[in-house]
């Protein structure tokens, strides 16, 4: 009743290619923008900005990046955590040996240097498939945050091998980084960014090269017989898909935590961020959110429900309930729906549209 | 079981390369000290590291190759099984009876895996499943812990782990390493025969090679299924044993999986001998490399020289020194 | 039936939510204390024993003393399961609670350690590392906010090599010698080796590094070129967790001799050496506590607290570990901590910021370690504006098969030379961060 499509006629080009064909679609996706950046910023704690949603936010970023080798490309990928290391550390450099740079220049930069590792590492997936090729990315993983680790000039000689953002400001007094950004800054900063290269993502994956993608996923031999060359292809979907991991690494180390030790990038991330896009569901930008929230989200919900309903458990039992009931709910929702969230969430729209009314 | 000429070839390069690299590296660069008894030593080391990772990695091929599932739980159902072992153990078990126990108990584990985790999961793709066995790794992180605790428990099995000398004391082996090879070994046998020989046997090569066809010949697949789980459950058992025994049973157990990945792709998803041949390889290499071409550039390699070494061997062979041939059609 | 039970669950929650409530302003004039400890996952049989040994000396004061000068403590644990996210979350959950937040945070970890650094200072909370996380941090001129009492990675290098000294009968001796370092593959592992460099060039020993990728489960090579090939006269040891125990498994693998096998104190918890069996007899391990069970305090807690039933640990044979006293005195700086600051600021719940004034002023004496019933356990810490460090001493350790036996007394690092690194390393850190070191006179 209140979400349908009919009489709602398009008469341009432009109408009909828009990302949202929907009006209702239209609305919400403004509606939510509209309270993630004025509303959530007004009401939400320093707790839930700099705690909660910053991390969620940066990690649905590496999430979208995964999604677009694995969903779309069919590139099965280990190497998320690495990426976002070299995303980190080319930050680090730039930023400390042009101090001039402007923090968005600096981001984007490191998420360029980064799409030039992941063109590096990518090459192998010419010849390997499936979990073969999962975990022979594990190598460049386990390369790259070793690297990280030995060479000094990584890190200009600091004695632990830990890098720390210099503090940076988007303009004026508005600072990003460092000990005197405020929570509310580097949401806004983060979001921004975040909206910015879902939205460029989504376009993509519209596009002819998105199209080469998903071809290749579904078939690759097929996909070279109609002419679309292997190549090139794959290792776009690696260039892009590390650009956006580095570009998440970079924030992750500069905006989020202020220091990291290249352990912060370990094999553990790489499975995190997989885990996400597998539950959020594959090939979609929805999914990359969705399974961000679940996996940043939920653990963080499970471990304090037990203090907001007033039981008092001592931590250790709280942590393994925790790893109990997140284990059950994977496989939960698996069961309800293998195709992740956002299928779910297709689902409810599917329904909406015949609500209350079906036949 | 025929083994192809190419492989042949590959495992004859190796084995060259294996001397002849860290012979010429001893040679041009004097950081790296090069004997021959130090060499075998290193090389044995190596080996009888590798059998313990093979151990680990057969769980994953057992699976993989009658369900067609990467199992991701299998470094959790190791941690679990010695967790039960030695819990039990404590509680006041005599050993034997305690071993007993924990078999049942994975078999427990294997039914409850099939009914409600694969079989409303069935024919549903690969990463899926997988995706799956991760949430059993998280419930099986927990409930083991839940059940005996956290702390740090030892699991004593009276092995030496004195420094031996052989080969007129010029080579040193390490006796522990030694047995937990040979009983690696034993197991391996014991599954190989297994499959070979028994009518359940049959049925689990039948179920990997096609699942539409060993249905329709009567091989009932849910059957099956919990009979792999269970057998690579008795595998974690024993890995949990000699990892356990070695490191002390705690949580750190469960990471063990990860030593085990480079050795499931060089040697192929779906191959037992792969499995063998592949700890084999990656066990010596990762310790020749760690000894012989680390120093030059500043050690701790063994990690990623693993991981870079399977990807070698996949650059030749995509599915695997023993992996079933990737066959695509349009 | 299912809209009957929502109305039970509702109501029942509502009840406790009002209890809370109830409780909660009859305790406001409790001071709140946070813990981030790891009572899971794969580093969980080391932090244990430290969150048994923290929470019981916080209870000792509330059951003994009804608190600290009347004003009861408060102490809500967060598990971190050493994992950098959730250290984090559980900062941030804990920072704001109670009447006055949490008045210092001790995270246990050098990646949560590093995560916090900035937010810290913004938050105006001290950290407080004992043992571990920034070196540099002794500089409290660029670190107003970060404390290491009671000493630093830096200082334990220094420590191992003037003990190495004495065993070959002075630093002259020490020349030709080789000194191994094996290390975990991290920030932590790597703190030690600038310091170790520059005493291999003062003294002339000869320093060879062995980096062990973490989790170090595996380390036969490391251990083939050490036992086999260059058979050094010393090995360090700067690991964690399981690599400790395979370690020592390893080196009796290949028979390096154990009495010449020296580790950091976090390779010298109890739960490190219980795996390694016999192969750790002779084993010896730096420690900035001394060891013991039978100190005044431990007799205390046991009779104030495991007597009635109360005690943290799940049985009583665990007070006394090194890693549980390492807890108490964590627990003890910062209650000292505590009482300077009410005796400045009045008997009521300390702010962060207070208690960082008064870890600036902190001065646990001989005198009043002998009160608490540590005389003997812990060294007496003095810190300044400047130096938030102290004398930074430890002792070296042998185990015996069951337990640490002290097997040398109190060593003094060479302070003035750390004193000139942590300098070096905080200023370019500060021109890095661009702080401005503040003025300490």
């Amino acid at each position: 009743m209140l979400y349908r499509e009919a009489g709602e006629f398009k008469s341009t080009y432009q109408a009909d290619q828009a990302i949202l064909t929907i009006r209702q679609d239209r609305w919400f996706m403004w509606a939510m923008l509209a309270f993630a950046f004025l509303v959530i910023p007004l009401i939400s704690s320093e707790y839930w900005l700099g705690t909660i949603l910053l991390p969620f936010l940066i990690l649905a970023l590496a999430a979208l990046g995964l999604n677009v080798l694995t969903g779309y490309a069919g590139q099965l990928s280990l190497g998320t955590g690495g990426f976002m290391a070299t995303g980190a550390f080319a930050a680090y450099k730039l930023a400390t040996a042009f101090p001039e740079l402007h923090i968005v220049v600096v981001i984007l930069l490191a998420g360029l240097l980064t799409a030039g590792v992941g063109i590096l590492f990518g090459i192998p997936s010419l010849r390997i498939k499936g979990f073969y090729l999962a975990v022979a990315t594990l190598a460049s993983q386990f390369f790259l945050i070793w690297m990280f680790n030995k060479f000094g000039w990584f890190t200009n000689y600091s004695a632990s091998g830990v890098i720390s953002a210099p503090p940076m400001s988007v303009f004026g007094d508005a600072f990003v980084t460092g000990p005197y950004a405020t929570a509310e800054a580097k949401y806004l900063f983060t979001l921004s960014l975040v909206v910015l290269f879902a939205l460029m993502t989504k376009n993509l994956v519209r596009s002819n090269i998105g199209r080469e993608w998903m071809a290749v996923r579904d078939m690759d031999i097929a996909a070279e017989i109609i002419g679309i060359k292997m190549l090139s292809t794959k290792l776009k979907a690696f260039a892009y898909s590390s650009f956006l991991c580095g570009i998440s690494g970079a924030l992750w180390a500069f905006v989020y935590t202020g220091s990291v030790e290249p352990l912060a990038f370990d094999v553990n991330r790489s499975f995190q961020i997989l885990f996400m896009i597998i539950i959020g569901g594959l090939g979609s930008i929805m999914g990359a959110f969705l399974g961000a929230a679940f996996i940043v989200l939920l653990p963080i919900f499970l471990s304090n429900a037990p203090h907001w309903i007033g039981l008092n458990i001592p931590v250790d039992l709280i942590s393994h309930i925790e790893f109990m009931v997140f284990g059950v709910l994977i496989i939960f929702f698996l069961i309800v729906e293998p195709h992740g969230l956002a299928r779910l969430w297709q689902l409810l729209k599917e329904k909406l549209r015949l609500w209350p009314f079906p036949y | 079981m025929r083994i192809e000429r190419d492989v042949i070839y590959i495992i004859i390069v190796t084995l060259f390369l294996m001397v002849a690299i860290p012979w010429t590296m001893g040679q041009i660069s004097e950081d790296i000290f090069f004997e021959w008894p130090f060499f075998f030593e290193v090389a044995i080391g190596g080996l009888l590291a590798g059998v313990m990772y093979s151990l680990v990695a057969l769980g994953f091929v057992l699976i993989f190759k009658a369900s067609g599932v990467f199992n991701f739980a299998q470094g959790a159902m190791v941690l679990f099984s010695a967790l039960t072992l030695v819990g039990l153990n404590e509680l006041g078990m005599p050993i034997w009876l305690a071993i007993i126990a924990t078999l049942v108990v994975m078999l427990l584990l294997a039914v409850v895996i099939e009914r409600v985790v694969l079989r409303s999961l069935v024919n549903q793709e690969h990463i899926i499943l997988f995706m799956a066995t991760i949430g059993i790794t998280y419930f099986l992180d927990g409930f083991g812990q839940t059940l005996w605790g956290s702390e740090v428990k030892t699991l004593n099995l009276g092995i030496p782990s004195d420094p031996g000398f052989y080969f007129d004391g010029k080579i040193l082996i390490n006796d522990f390493d030694l047995v937990a090879a040979l009983l690696a070994g034993v197991l391996v046998i014991v599954l190989a025969l297994f499959f070979q020989y028994t009518r359940i046997g049959r049925a689990l090569r039948a179920v990997a090679d096609d699942h539409q066809a060993a249905l329709s010949v009567g091989i009932p697949l849910k059957h099956i299924w919990v009979i792999v789980w269970a057998v690579a459950g008795i595998v974690a058992l024993v890995a949990g044993i000699m990892w356990g025994s070695k490191l002390g049973v705690q949580f750190s157990l469960a990471l063990i999986a990860l030593k085990a990945l480079p050795v499931l792709i060089l040697g192929g998803f779906t191959s037992v001998p792969g499995a063998i041949v592949g700890g084999l390889i990656i066990g010596a290499g990762e310790k020749l490399a760690e000894v012989f071409i680390a120093p030059l550039i500043g050690g701790g390699i063994e990690d990623w020289f693993a991981y870079m070494l399977a990807l070698a061997f996949l650059v030749f062979r995509p599915q695997g020194l023993f992996g079933e041939k990737i066959i695509e059609r349009v | 039936m299912t809209i009957k039970r929502l109305k039970t669950g509702i109501i029942a929650a509502a009840t406790i939510s009002a209890c809370l409530a109830g409780s909660a302003a009859m305790a406001m004039e409790s001071q709140f204390i946070g813990s981030l400890v790891y009572r899971t996952g794969p580093y969980a049989p080391g932090g244990i024993p430290w969150a048994d040994g923290f929470a019981d000396y916080i209870e000792l004061l509330n059951a003994r003393d009804g608190g600290i000068n009347g004003v009861k403590l408060e102490l809500e644990e967060c598990d971190t399961a050493y994992n950098t996210d959730k250290g984090v979350e559980c900062y941030e959950r804990l920072k704001n609670k109670g009447s006055t937040g949490m008045p210092a945070v001790m995270p246990l970890s050098t990646g949560i350690t590093y995560a916090l650094l900035d937010r810290v200072v913004a938050d105006k909370i001290p950290l407080i590392t004992s043992g571990y996380g920034r070196a540099d941090a002794a500089d409290g001129r660029v670190f107003p906010y970060v404390f290491v009492p009671p000493a630093t990675y830096w200082g334990g290098a220094d420590i191992a090599i003037n003990y190495i000294a004495s065993q070959e009968g002075g630093y002259g001796n020490l020349k030709g010698k080789k000194i191994a370092l094996v290390y975990h593959d991290s920030a932590y592992g790597k703190e030690p080796i600038n310091t170790l460099n520059t005493l291999a060039e003062q003294l002339g020993f000869k320093f060879f590094e062995f980096p062990v990728p973490h989790p170090g489960l595996e380390q036969k090579a490391t251990w083939l070129k050490i036992g086999r090939q260059i058979r050094p006269d010393y090995v360090l040891m700067w690991g964690w967790g399981v690599m400790n125990a395979t370690a020592i498994k390893e080196a009796a693998a290949v028979g390096f001799p154990r009495d010449k096998f020296i580790g950091v104190w976090w390779s010298g918890n109890d739960a490190d050496m219980v795996p390694a069996g016999d192969a750790a007899i002779g084993y010896k391990s730096l420690q900035f506590n001394s060891v013991g069970s039978d100190f005044g305090i431990h007799q205390q807690i046991r009779s104030e607290l495991y007597a009635k039933g109360k005690g943290a640990a799940s049985s009583v044979e665990g007070t006394g570990e090194v890693a549980y006293n390492r807890g108490i005195q964590s627990a003890l700086i910062l209650t000292e901590a505590l009482r300077t600051a009410m005796a400045e600021f009045g008997n009521r719940p300390m702010t962060g910021e207070q208690v960082a004034w008064a870890m600036d002023r902190l001065n646990i004496t001989q005198e009043r370690l002998k009160e608490v019933g540590a005389d003997g356990l812990f060294d007496p810490i003095q810190l300044s504006c400047a130096d938030h460090q102290g004398k930074g001493r430890a002792r070296v350790t042998q185990w015996d098969g069951k337990q640490w036996q002290a097997i040398s007394d109190w060593i003094e690092p060479n302070l003035n030379m750390l004193r000139a690194m942590y300098e070096k390393s905080a200023a370019a850190y500060a021109k890095e961060k661009g702080i401005t070191p503040r003025d300490c006179k």
